[in-house]
């Protein structure tokens, strides 16, 4: 049944081919707006009750906790980034990620300090398989708004499915396999680490675009969209990440 | 001095007058960027501040282009009215929308680190907004329409890669699509905005 699904979900996943879409965001199709408007509200609820408090407390807490809980987070994440580096074919990136993980995690004592970074090896951007999918030429299939983890798509969905059926070896040692070392707590909190974390860093960012957005839920399924097509294209340069055409049509006379 | 030399020199003047009179995208947005910091970092009500921003941004961006780029397929269906009474409510939305975001900062510090010259209507700058205690680094790009080189004025920030001038783009799109293409629709919106 699992396979069927899979299998399902790729096909769904490839009827979207990448050519014209990872151009253009706003060419992403909203197939079930309703309902994802409606997720969009309860996310927005559960941010507003729960999740965004516990991010100001966690403003409040001194710099260097914070660093370090961050630092913590962003090297846990290496395992994810890693195999996916080296299916984008970004052997260079995938060793400085190796050396980055091994060298925190010991000599950086499980991560909290970022040692590498000191010795020459980079913190680069994460790589996850909904990335991966998309530089290998998947399209990202409709617009989607998943219950707590929030936008995504087609594609990121089934990236994230890849993670939990084996691609993510964090979680295949707390979750999936009984190893003893660790619990299934260790990866919830770890998770729920990262949504803080996120959140905190964005706390002003996201309180003032609601304030000001006219459609919130548009606004960030905008931002959400831009951002894996940037990821996606894994570059920094400006010129190339935007689209230009509709620029050239307008005038201020 | 014969006819030929006293053309040269003109012609050396005028190239002078014209290159002394562009202004360099960057210093632009360095300029621009100290004077909207001036204003944030001033003991002044959050009203007064927002007042002073709307100058600043009447004088440095292009709001008219950057309203018609927002409306994207939907400008080619406007009447001349329409476009008349959008224009004027996009003004009255940018200035209220830019102005409160802009008013929460307190004395940010923006430092300009390139720019690159996409052709002879844009130039991107770029630049770096200074992490503070409350939150990290922002690499911010500055959309420069230089059409004419004697007043640039800023079309799109780009912060972290994510263009503003895009998601209010969308943001509109969404507006008048989930009302049927009607175009009223999004200037209901924009009254109800400025009302706020």
């Amino acid at each position: 049944m699992k396979k069927i699904f899979l299998t399902c979900f790729f096909i769904l996943c490839l009827l979207f081919p990448a050519s014209a879409e990872t151009k253009s965001p706003s060419n992403i199709k909203d197939c079930s707006e309703g309902f994802n408007r409606a997720v969009f509200k309860f996310n927005n609820g559960l941010d507003k009750a729960i999740i965004r408090p516990i991010a100001i407390g966690y403003r409040k807490l001194p710099n260097g906790l914070r660093a370090v809980t961050g630092n913590f987070l962003n090297n846990l994440s290496n395992l994810v980034t890693i195999p996916n580096n080296a299916l984008q074919g970004d052997f260079g990136k995938a060793g400085n990620n190796i050396a980055r993980l091994g060298i925190n995690s010991t000599i950086g004592i499980l991560g909290i300090f970022d040692v590498a970074k000191g010795m020459g090896f980079k913190r680069l951007e994460k790589e996850d398989y909904g990335q991966t999918l998309g530089a290998m030429g998947a399209g990202p299939g409709c617009y989607l708004v998943l219950p707590i983890l929030g936008p995504s798509t087609a594609r990121d969905t089934f990236g994230t499915i890849i993670s939990l059926v084996g691609g993510d070896p964090w979680y295949n040692v707390t979750i999936r396999n009984d190893t003893q070392y660790f619990k299934n707590s260790d990866y919830y909190f770890s998770k729920i680490g990262s949504g803080v974390d996120f959140r905190a860093k964005n706390l002003d960012a996201l309180d003032n675009l609601e304030e000001n957005s006219m459609d919130f839920y548009a606004s960030i399924k905008s931002l959400y969209l831009q951002d894996r097509q940037k990821k996606i294209l894994n570059s920094q340069k400006i010129t190339e990440t935007q689209d230009d055409s509709d620029w050239d049509e307008v005038s201020s006379d | 001095m014969n006819l030929k030399k006293k053309f040269f020199l003109i012609t050396i003047f005028f190239c002078f007058i014209e290159n002394s009179l562009s202004l360099e995208p960057n210093i632009f947005v360095q300029s621009t960027v100290n004077r909207a910091s001036d204003i944030l970092g001033d003991e002044i009500s959050r009203e007064k501040k927002m007042e002073k921003l709307k100058i600043v941004a009447m004088e440095t961006v292009d709001i008219n282009g950057i309203g018609f780029y927002t409306l994207g397929k939907h400008r080619k269906n406007l009447s001349d009215e329409q476009k008349k009474e959008y224009s004027k409510l996009f003004e009255e939305y940018f200035l209220k929308s830019f102005s409160s975001r802009l008013a929460e900062y307190s004395n940010p510090q923006i430092d300009v680190i390139s720019q690159e010259k996409k052709n002879e209507k844009y130039t991107i700058v770029s630049s770096i907004l200074i992490a503070t205690d409350e939150r990290p680094e922002v690499k911010i790009d500055w959309r420069i329409y230089t059409k004419n080189p004697d007043k640039p004025l800023i079309r799109d920030l780009i912060i972290e890669g994510l263009s503003l001038a895009r998601t209010q783009k969308e943001e509109f799109n969404s507006i008048i699509q989930s009302n049927d293409g009607d175009i009223e629709a999004l200037f209901i919106s924009l009254k109800d905005f400025v009302k706020k």
